[in-house]
């Protein structure tokens, strides 16, 4: 198997330091502490318990939104769950939607069993199988770098996987409390309290 | 069948009004009058999904950007969302699902009758409210009730057409 | 994307000479359209309908695949089916099953509901989902050359292999085959496993 140099937490502190306005979904389990290490903030909505739902979740908030760039940051093993919801946004192409999947190969919450990508799985030949018009597989610090600029600007939906090394980084407090953060995230992109 | 577009018709003329944008499903001969109204209404982002669990994600997250939407699918696609519930139950997301009944009123298919009869116990466990319309002048009504509860209220709920308002499958094609 | 006019191939016909190659193997059909197709061609022993569980067929061919790893495993389901277990085509990569092949008879199109356009109408392109997934042999089957080619690599290549076959979405006669499931179950078991089909 190949050796991964990126580290989880270096990839999604540098991509969010660039994220302007922009509302951030995280997919449950690693990716939650990876953004809330960053620093919480009212435009993101962390996802818990139910594997395969952050892109769909995403997604509904773009089609909502569609002038506010709409992020997505998941594990492997939680996109693979809900893997074909990429055909349905591969359908509708939400030109504000970015996926960024941390694929460290493993399911990190269980154990760290090695997931599908471990054995070959290739999710970035999937994405583009299922008509996402932009994609990218992201190894190391110089293709990152150049990768932010896509994120972020540019026609999306965009779908990039950096792999990182499978070492556990520290868990973080994560706002758990689903009616509140829900509600505070409602309110900072579309101003509604109720 | 009259009386089916009658009532399609009907809820989609509801769904406006009470400020649906997102409309989720996965095709479903009950809802094809339903199902086609939305895509031909530019005002109506409808989004075809590969399976139903897909949808009752999307809907938290339009809810979540300030929109209002609503689940089309077969009693068989109920079994596809039970654990996706958790988190509009988690969340308090309204969530509105309209639901064409398989696997009761003379229903052909066997295969069709466990997922059937489950629907509305399995979505009453997981807190889903309960309505159901057996006759085609109830549809419209309960979809009203439906989604004032649903939407002001912040619920799950959902509304079950009963098979004997779609009628039998016509396997004479 | 396939233009609906570059579609040529007859669904029925495609799937008459597919079974006409399958030997000893066995078959799974997905629900709806698939089913009725292999109906059409004739009842037979190995074969085990589904008529629910939309998203099913793949898993259970592979749960059969990995039972009989000395029989050919063919399952013949639709795009519309397949999308609902779209991720089953990971699951099944990386066992890495040799003696399975998967069929899709794409017509583009949800049969039983009203002929609504799948995502495959749309651009998603099912046999590079298969390779993203990890199959060592996948192909879109469009010509006449195409199924000629294809039908012996179903049932010779190693796999697990993935053939889309684009067929036009014409209305078939309606053939149903048996669906009382523990009648299929039995006949299937009994035929496969003899008498140790009693345990």
């Amino acid at each position: 198997m190949t050796e991964y140099t990126l580290e989880r937490r270096d990839v999604v502190h540098r991509i969010l330091k660039e994220r302007g306005d922009a509302a951030v979904v995280t997919g449950i389990g690693n990716a939650s502490h990876d953004v809330a290490s960053a620093g919480d903030d009212p435009l993101n909505m962390y996802l818990f318990g139910v594997m395969g739902g952050a892109v769909m979740t995403a997604f509904g908030i773009a089609l909502a939104q569609p002038d506010r760039r709409v992020m997505v940051i998941t594990g492997d093993g939680e996109l693979l769950a809900g893997i074909g919801s990429l055909a349905t946004v591969g359908v509708e192409k939400p030109k504000n939607l970015s996926i960024v999947v941390i694929d460290n190969q493993a399911y990190g919450a269980t154990g760290g069993q090695l997931t599908h990508t471990a054995a070959g799985v290739d999710l970035v030949g999937i994405a583009a199988a299922s008509g996402i018009p932009r994609t990218a597989l992201i190894e190391d610090e110089s293709v990152l770098e150049s990768a932010i600029k896509d994120i972020y600007q540019g026609e999306g939906p965009y779908f990039a996987v950096v792999k990182v090394v499978a070492v556990a980084a520290p868990r973080v407090h994560v706002p758990n409390d689903g009616t509140l953060t829900a509600r505070r995230f409602r309110q900072a992109v579309s101003g509604k309290v109720g | 069948m009259a009386e089916q577009t009658g009532w399609s018709d009907e809820v989609f003329s509801i769904l406006r009004a009470a400020g649906v944008a997102q409309v989720a499903y996965v095709p479903d001969a009950g809802h094809k009058q339903l199902i086609n109204r939305c895509i031909a209404d530019n005002k109506i982002k409808h989004v075809p999904l590969t399976t139903e669990e897909e949808g009752v994600a999307l809907l938290g997250g339009a809810w979540l950007g300030g929109e209002r939407g609503a689940l089309l699918m077969q009693s068989s696609g109920v079994g596809n969302i039970i654990n996706m519930l958790s988190v509009s139950n988690e969340c308090r997301f309204p969530l509105l699902m309209i639901v064409t009944m398989r696997g009761e009123w003379g229903e052909f298919n066997p295969w069709q009758l466990p997922m059937g009869q489950a629907t509305q116990p399995t979505l009453e466990a997981m807190g889903v409210i309960v309505l159901r319309a057996d006759a085609p002048e109830d549809v419209p009504e309960t979809v009203a009730a439906a989604a004032k509860l649903s939407f002001e209220a912040g619920r799950m709920v959902a509304v079950l057409i009963g098979q004997k308002v779609i009628g039998f499958k016509n396997w004479d094609k | 994307m396939a233009d609906s006019s570059d579609i040529v191939l007859d669904r029925r016909d495609v799937v008459s000479r597919i079974l006409a190659a399958r030997g000893d193997a066995l078959l799974v059909t997905g629900l709806g359209a698939p089913t009725w197709d292999a109906a059409a061609v004739g009842d037979h022993p190995n074969n085990f309908y589904l008529w629910g569980g939309m998203g099913g067929a793949v898993p259970t061919a592979l749960g059969l695949a990995l039972a009989q790893p000395d029989r050919r495993i063919l399952v013949l389901t639709g795009d519309g089916e397949m999308l609902m277990g779209i991720g089953s085509l990971a699951t099944v990569a990386i066992q890495k099953p040799e003696n399975l092949a998967i069929g899709i008879i794409d017509n583009q199109h949800y049969g039983e509901t009203g002929m609504q356009e799948t995502a495959t109408a749309h651009g998603v392109d099912l046999a590079a989902m298969a390779k993203g997934a990890g199959f060592g042999l996948t192909a879109t089957v469009r010509t006449e050359d195409d199924l000629v080619a294809a039908i012996p690599l179903i049932f010779d290549a190693p796999g697990p292999v993935f053939f889309d076959i684009k067929v036009t979405a014409v209305d078939q006669p309606m053939t149903l085959p048996e669906k009382d499931g523990l009648a299929i179950k039995h006949r299937f078991r009994a035929e496969l496993l003899g008498d140790t089909a009693q345990k």
